[in-house]
């Protein structure tokens, strides 16, 4: 084996080498969108973030807008601190709420920002005031019975119509639970 | 008599030892005198280049081949299950982290070890069982910056351009079986895997950790090489010692990487 012929397969291999790293770079992991967005701080405090993990994505109408950052426990409120990096460009009115949501049941967990209609602007390090816990299922369930208790003894369950007629009850009480 | 048997199962402990203790810092001080010899290897480049050619160039065929295969077969076992919740168009996340995170590093490792780590054991391996090595000293060529540092380099170069070749292969693969032949949204596919792989979580620390098993693999194979007792069965226990313990090493690292990397970022 000559020498060209060893350096030509060798600069073969190191450029395809270097395109499979290029490749998993910019095709598979979306460096682009990455790299191009360097981002400023938002913080916003929760009552519960439930399922929320570090690394979730933050969406505005369904686009994804940033990352969060931390998340810690506020030794006075006992509420959780959720640090937020927004990429720069998108911009967040002052009275934007902040919800914990999931997508689909088994989905993912991420804050949603629905924006309001104030004119001023949140700057780096700036604090979203007005935000929505997670929805607990469990809880739900438990206030669902509660109410259920309350609204007097169950209907006997004999015949069809029994369970469905409890249903409509059950879905007015959830929302009920959830809107509150 | 009995005195005799406790100094005698002493005695073989001792020697297991200090024996042990003897080939670890044989080792240590050979690993440092490799990598005191890198300039020698840069400074003859055609050298590094040649191993390169031998380690690197040689196993693409079977790391592509292999590559493409893994790809595909993950790309149906996991359209096999993840239909069942009906979240099949999650396949391109399950293969893309799946190849690029844990399986490309470590399934073209263990198939760099077998095909190029044992090679290069056996090359230096008979080098020494023919003298040749000897005679290089007797030319006043030190045989660690004329043999053993391009031999080295030559793999370190290699394995992540490999990993990263075995990764997109097998990305490829499970394209052609989920997109082209079930019938996957390719929009989905894509865009799935772009919105769930992290450039510096996933395909960073995929690249540190081929990196961590190149250096491992080489520095076995030219270690036991240059190590290995200079008989025909001498060569041919080395070349097994290779494969052995660079395939145990890269699967031990590469749980101790994970656990340093992935940890606290919710998976």
């Amino acid at each position: 084996m000559n020498r060209s012929t060893i350096d030509l397969w060798v600069g073969i291999f190191v450029v395809i080498g270097i395109a499979a790293i290029g490749f998993l770079s910019l095709k598979v992991g979306n460096l682009t969108s990455v790299s191009s967005a360097p981002g400023y701080h938002l913080e916003a405090s929760f009552d519960n973030i439930g399922g929320l993990k570090m690394r979730a994505p933050i969406k505005a109408a369904g686009v994804v807008v940033g990352r969060v950052e931390r998340i810690d426990l506020d030794p006075q409120t006992y509420q959780a601190r959720v640090s937020m990096r927004i990429d720069r460009g998108y911009q967040f009115t002052r009275d934007t709420i902040a919800s914990i949501l999931t997508s689909g049941l088994l989905g993912e967990v991420y804050i949603g920002l629905d924006v309001g209609g104030d004119t001023q602007m949140l700057a780096d390090g700036g604090k979203i005031a007005k935000t929505q816990s997670a929805m607990v299922l469990e809880k739900l369930i438990g206030q669902f019975l509660f109410d259920k208790a309350a609204s007097g003894p169950p209907a006997p369950m004999s015949g069809n119509a029994a369970p469905g007629a409890a249903k409509p009850a059950a879905a007015a009480s959830v929302a009920g639970g959830a809107t509150k | 008599m009995r005195s005799e048997v406790v100094t005698w199962a002493l005695r073989r402990i001792g020697e297991r030892t200090l024996n042990s203790v003897e080939r670890m810092g044989f080792a240590a001080r050979f690993s440092l005198a490799v990598l005191a010899h890198s300039p020698a290897a840069l400074r003859r480049l055609q050298l590094t280049l040649r191993e390169i050619y031998f380690a690197g160039v040689l196993s693409l065929v079977i790391i592509l081949v292999s590559g493409l295969f893994v790809g595909m077969v993950l790309a149906l076992q996991g359209y096999d299950v993840l239909t069942r919740y009906g979240a099949n168009e999650s396949l391109g996340i399950l293969v893309a982290l799946s190849l690029v995170r844990e399986l490309g590093p470590v399934v073209a490792g263990l198939l760099f070890a077998s095909r190029a780590g044992s090679a290069i054991t056996a090359e230096i391996g008979l080098m020494k069982t023919t003298e040749q090595l000897s005679a290089m000293e007797m030319m006043a060529v030190d045989p660690l910056a004329r043999v053993v540092a391009p031999r080295f380099f030559g793999g370190v170069v290699s394995m992540p351009l490999l990993a990263a070749l075995f990764s997109t292969l097998g990305i490829f693969g499970a394209y052609l079986v989920g997109v082209r032949l079930i019938g996957i949204d390719a929009g989905a596919f894509w865009g799935n895997m772009q919105a769930a792989v992290d450039f510096r979580y996933d395909i960073v620390n995929g690249i540190v950790k081929s990196v961590v098993f190149g250096i491992a693999v080489s520095l076995i194979a030219v270690f036991e090489g240059y190590n290995a007792r200079p008989t025909a069965e001498g060569v041919s226990s080395a070349t097994t010692r290779t494969v052995v313990a660079s395939s145990l090493s890269i699967l031990a690292l590469d749980f101790v990487l994970t656990v340093f990397m992935f940890r606290g970022i919710g998976v």
